[in-house]
């Protein structure tokens, strides 16, 4: 292997020491170009997203569609596509910036909100508000509720795990979260009276950006923008976090404060997407672990990419979910936990050895 | 030049008193090392005079002012501080590992200045390690990662270094090695204070020993003056007999005592 390639596979954030290479341009080019390729990735997908549906509309007319008044094409564009290519493109981001955040806090590749039953106990959040009839579905009071059900759920998993957990304790404790969610939620929905009311609240948990509006987007968009901001601010501390809670607050961090960045922000993400398009998991789990070959394991470095990677994802797959061949769409929800699921699993059998033992 | 001291420090972590009304003045250009028995609350004297802990009653002083009031990058600028055991998450190159001991002085790992580069470079090869910096620090040696994480706290180029059991778990070539590097951190001007649980090393590479027992500080002197036979009995438990040899003295334990 060249020392070319040897760059290119073992990434890192080195500076130019003695030896007098420029490694920090090296890298730096090489996520630039990861950065933008997956940008390029992404314009590609959202056009795509504009022209995939039941009406034939081609990319380029979908754009023209968008930007001008090409009468029943702009409506099918404006009002029908772009919503859900909006909230696939924002919510893919926050996820993919969730997982990479929330990764680097406990220090464990496999730490999601997926994990955690997060998404579970966001759904149980809208689902008592909706349930008791405290607000309709396109109030604020749905992201709120949700946001609180994630707040609790991931709090709960940090909590109970503690600092010093293993992967298997933080693991279970998800589980057992999420299971407790998820059978309030069956309360829910056993206990209720109307089966119209049933079947929205389960086609909804299935997840997915069928048929929703700018409202929506509306709703969602400024609890994705705080969450954002929120994990974006605590990159330098998780740089250090790297080599543990002590060394970081040597190293002058304060690291309660980044806890709270990081789940709160982490909260907000997943209860604001789940108020919208109902429970997605796994894109959080999986988009760190197809961007650090490219960029390297500094967590810092990881959340740009992270969160771009969950865009491409989940656009992509919303697109796929419009072309699988079938009667009704399939939920998109369940198309992430089919594709997640079995990646989870794949990495814990790769790192079976060193997951036995590593502290979260 | 930077004095570090403790004013009737007391520290008190859940219901067990750590120290009791610690008083204790370390100077720039020294290498102290703290020993004591286990649980004689080493660790939470050196987390204390590092800022990471709050003392229950006393003060920290650095040059007359309390740590704990300090801002925290400019006390991680002023103390560097290496933890016990210390890890590393992910497989890091040994580069960015040490650059993370630049982060007090706001410089990001990946983007850092030519001073920062020069203090990355120069904290390396102080070590040992120069021609790691491309390994991942997860696949190195023990004794190879304890020197990296030692790099890290001394790119910092803090005026003071706190080392919580630099050389557990290392042979006796890297104990060396480690002890080297510190002592000659201290000759360059720097207050260094180590925690060990090896008396002989402790007496050779120290200027000073701060004996600690059951959250008490029982010496503070010279080694000659605080390994005698008579302490290391009261405090360790032991009956031990001190070999005096060419340039030091080599402590022999022989047997626990009976407890007390």
């Amino acid at each position: 292997m060249t020392a070319r390639e040897n760059e290119r596979v073992t990434p890192r954030f080195a500076v130019a020491i003695a030896t007098g290479r420029n490694e920090t341009a090296a890298m730096f080019t090489s996520r630039t170009i990861l950065v933008l390729t997956l940008a390029l990735l992404a314009v590609i997908l959202f056009a795509a997203s504009l022209a995939i549906g039941p009406a034939p509309i081609s990319p380029v007319m979908a754009v023209k569609a968008l930007v001008s008044d090409q009468g029943s094409a702009s409506i099918v564009v404006r009002d029908i596509r772009l919503p859900r290519t909006l909230l696939s493109l924002m919510i893919g981001w926050i996820f993919g910036l969730t997982g990479a955040g929330l990764q680097g806090l406990l220090r464990n590749p496999l730490a999601d909100t997926a994990v955690f039953g997060a998404p579970q106990a966001a759904a149980l959040g809208a689902v008592v508000v909706l349930y008791f009839g405290l607000a309709g579905a396109l109030s604020w009071t749905l992201p709120i509720a949700a946001i609180a059900g994630a707040l609790v759920s991931i709090a709960l998993v940090v909590a109970v795990a503690g600092r010093h957990a293993t992967v298997v304790v933080l693991v279970l404790a998800g589980l057992a979260v999420g299971s407790l969610a998820g059978a309030g939620t069956s309360l829910a929905i056993s206990l209720s009276p109307n089966p119209f009311a049933v079947t929205e609240i389960v086609f909804w948990l299935l997840g997915s950006f069928e048929d929703r509006s700018m409202v929506h987007v509306g709703l969602a968009a400024p609890f994705v923008l705080v969450a954002s901001l929120a994990l974006l601010s605590a990159g330098a501390g998780l740089r250090a976090l790297a080599l543990g809670e002590e060394t970081a607050k040597s190293l002058g961090v304060n690291v309660a404060r980044l806890r709270l960045l990081i789940v709160g922000g982490a909260a907000i993400g997943t209860g604001a997407s789940v108020a919208v398009a109902g429970s997605i998991g796994f894109v959080g789990l999986v988009a760190p672990h197809l961007i650090r070959p490219f960029v390297g394991y500094d967590p810092a470095r990881t959340l740009v990419p992270a969160g771009l990677v969950g865009a491409v994802l989940l656009l992509a797959a919303d697109c796929a979910v419009r072309l699988i061949p079938s009667g009704v769409e399939v939920k998109i929800g369940v198309l992430t936990a089919i594709l997640g699921v079995p990646f989870f699993l794949w990495v814990i059998a790769r790192r079976k050895a060193e997951l036995a033992e590593t502290p979260a | 030049m930077s004095t570090l001291s403790a004013r009737s420090l007391s520290v008190r972590l859940g219901r067990n008193q750590a120290l009791s009304g610690i008083d204790l003045t370390l100077t720039p250009g020294r290498f102290t090392v703290i020993v004591g028995p286990n649980g004689a609350g080493k660790s939470t004297l050196l987390r204390a005079l590092a800022g990471l802990v709050e003392p229950t009653a006393g003060s920290v002083l650095l040059d007359g002012r309390p740590v704990g009031r300090m801002r925290s990058a400019e006390r991680a600028r002023a103390i560097a501080y290496l933890s016990q055991g210390g890890q590393v998450a992910w497989p890091l190159t040994v580069a960015s590992v040490v650059a993370l001991g630049r982060l007090p002085h706001g410089e990001a790992p990946d983007a850092l200045p030519p001073s920062g580069s020069e203090a990355v470079g120069t904290a390396i090869a102080a070590v040992g390690l120069g021609g790691y910096e491309d390994r991942p620090a997860t696949e190195l040696s023990g004794g190879e990662r304890a020197r990296v994480l030692l790099a890290r706290a001394l790119a910092t180029k803090a005026p003071v270094l706190l080392v919580d059991e630099p050389i557990a778990a290392l042979d006796p070539r890297h104990e060396l090695v480690v002890l080297e590097v510190l002592k000659a951190h201290a000759q360059a001007g720097a207050l260094v204070v180590a925690i060990m649980h090896n008396l002989t090393l402790a007496a050779r590479f120290a200027d000073e020993i701060v004996l600690l027992d059951r959250g008490h500080l029982q010496a503070h002197a010279r080694p000659s003056e605080v390994l005698t036979e008579a302490r290391l009995a009261q405090s360790f438990g032991i009956a031990a007999h001190i070999a005096h040899e060419a340039g030091g003295f080599v402590v022999v334990a022989d047997r626990p005592l009976p407890q007390a």
